[in-house]
């Protein structure tokens, strides 16, 4: 699987102009804070509506404005991995883990939930709220609500710098994992040269709007 | 309670309290609606809504009574059509509940507005992403996470529709058991002689009746947003 991405979007400072290739695995986006990191995954996501151009998962249209496409964010199969975790605070972990397979109307098979749980380390905590959570339980579990929902793209958006180094590090070998076991691509802006060197399969560096570097390890 | 009021006073208690529960049930949907879409949406038409919504806590009371008596007495152009149906609101309880749900409206409205106004929009954003479309959004994020100002809204709405006076009086007149409330009573009994005393032991209760309320919706406000957050 791939997404391609390719548009513009006209923003007060400068123009947000972006065309790139994101195969399976992790595709880092670095860049200085207010090079427009967010809204190129907020566009992804459908968040936000470029003034024109193409973004589609093999063969899927996600946006196209010669073919007046723009699916909704709740059409497009993407899970969205935020910098706060964003866990909904008045439901239960386990109602948080549940609620995309129920607003996609997915089987909620135990097993499939109870893999996640296990393999996110988060078995012990499906009952409380997250206000109850520190902050490494409560990325984890927006990662497993992310994952549950089954998505075809996965987007995180800064998802450890909230995170002090400890917890950094207890987060990071998720993400090495969801690389290596899901067959999706994975769409992960960072600012920290670290976290990119050890997860990116791709490397795109966004400044003034514009990719500028691209490099491929691994 | 028996032997301190008398049976009129009970009577004018009874029905404000009817009349304010059917005023606040009724209107609470709209409230809710009318509320998430202010919040919520920008569109044109927005500012003469709210206008619209807000008319009957500026406009004098016995205005909104006689915009109410033209609309809907038998002779109305909704009036009417409710009469060919078998429906008479205009000097009837269900008048007076109209007229107190319209005078209450605005405060319901204020405080549900408020209360989706600070619910975070990037919750609601989160919740599309993992494929929840508006209407699911609204009912599993949204409006849970915006209980606390329904809950004072309805309360408020609530107290405010057991007091009032001008737009009831002016719509429904003031009729022993049928469209009498508390404050009506008051009116009546400061007309005749010897009736301070009645008065007296209403306005005493209409003073507690609107406390209570007012303090119920301040604990019930805190008490549901600490469910909600779960702390």
């Amino acid at each position: 699987m791939s997404l391609s991405v390719d548009f513009k979007l006209s923003l007060p400072d400068f123009d947000l102009k972006v065309a790139f290739d994101a195969p399976t695995g992790i595709t880092a986006l670095s860049g200085h804070s207010g090079a427009g990191k967010t809204t190129l995954i907020n566009v992804l996501a459908g968040l936000v509506t470029p003034d024109y151009g193409h973004i589609e998962t093999d063969g899927r249209v996600l946006f196209s404005s010669a073919l007046k496409v723009n699916l909704k964010p709740e059409e497009r199969h993407i899970g969205y991995i935020f910098q706060d975790a964003r866990l909904f605070p008045h439901l239960t972990v386990l109602q948080n883990l549940k609620c995309g397979r129920w607003f996609r109307r997915l089987p909620m098979n135990p097993s499939t939930i109870e893999e996640i749980v296990t393999l996110l380390g988060i078995d012990h905590v499906l009952s409380r709220r997250p206000s109850q959570l520190s902050g490494g339980e409560k990325q984890r579990v927006a990662i497993g609500r992310a994952l549950l929902s089954k998505p075809e793209v996965i987007l995180a958006d800064e998802p450890l710098s909230s995170l002090d180094s400890d917890r950094k590090k207890e987060i990071l070998p998720y993400f090495e994992m969801l690389r290596d076991q899901m067959s999706i691509p994975i769409v992960y802006v960072s600012h920290d040269a670290d976290e990119v060197t050890r997860l990116a399969t791709t490397h795109f560096e966004l400044a003034h709007g514009k990719i500028h570097s691209e490099s491929s390890d691994s | 309670m028996t032997d301190w009021l008398s049976p009129p006073e009970i009577e004018a208690v009874l029905l404000s309290l009817k009349v304010a529960f059917w005023a606040t049930i009724v209107s609470l949907p709209f409230g809710i609606v009318v509320g998430f879409v202010l919040a919520r949406y920008e569109f044109p038409g927005k500012h003469l809504l709210n206008g619209l919504v807000h008319l009957p806590l500026i406009l004098p009371p016995v205005v909104t009574g006689f915009i109410l008596l033209k609309l809907f007495g038998t002779q109305g152009p909704i009036g009417s059509v409710l009469e060919e149906l078998g429906i008479v609101i205009a000097f009837s309880w269900s008048g007076a509940a109209l007229a107190a749900a319209i005078m209450a409206f605005p405060l319901m409205v204020r405080a549900i507005r408020l209360s989706f106004e600070a619910v975070d929009v990037r919750l609601e954003e989160t919740a599309r992403s993992l494929g929840a479309h508006r209407f699911q959004v609204f009912c599993i994020i949204s409006l849970p996470l915006a209980l606390p100002g329904v809950v004072t809204g309805s309360i408020l709405a609530f107290a405010k529709a057991i007091g009032e006076f001008g737009a009831t009086i002016t719509f429904v007149s003031n009729i022993p058991g049928e469209t009498r409330t508390l404050p009506s009573a008051v009116y009546s009994f400061m007309q005749v002689p010897g009736g301070e005393e009645s008065a007296y032991r209403l306005v005493i209760l209409a003073v507690i009746v609107s406390m209570t309320a007012l303090l119920l919706s301040e604990w019930l406000a805190k008490r549901v947003k600490t469910v909600v957050e779960g702390r």
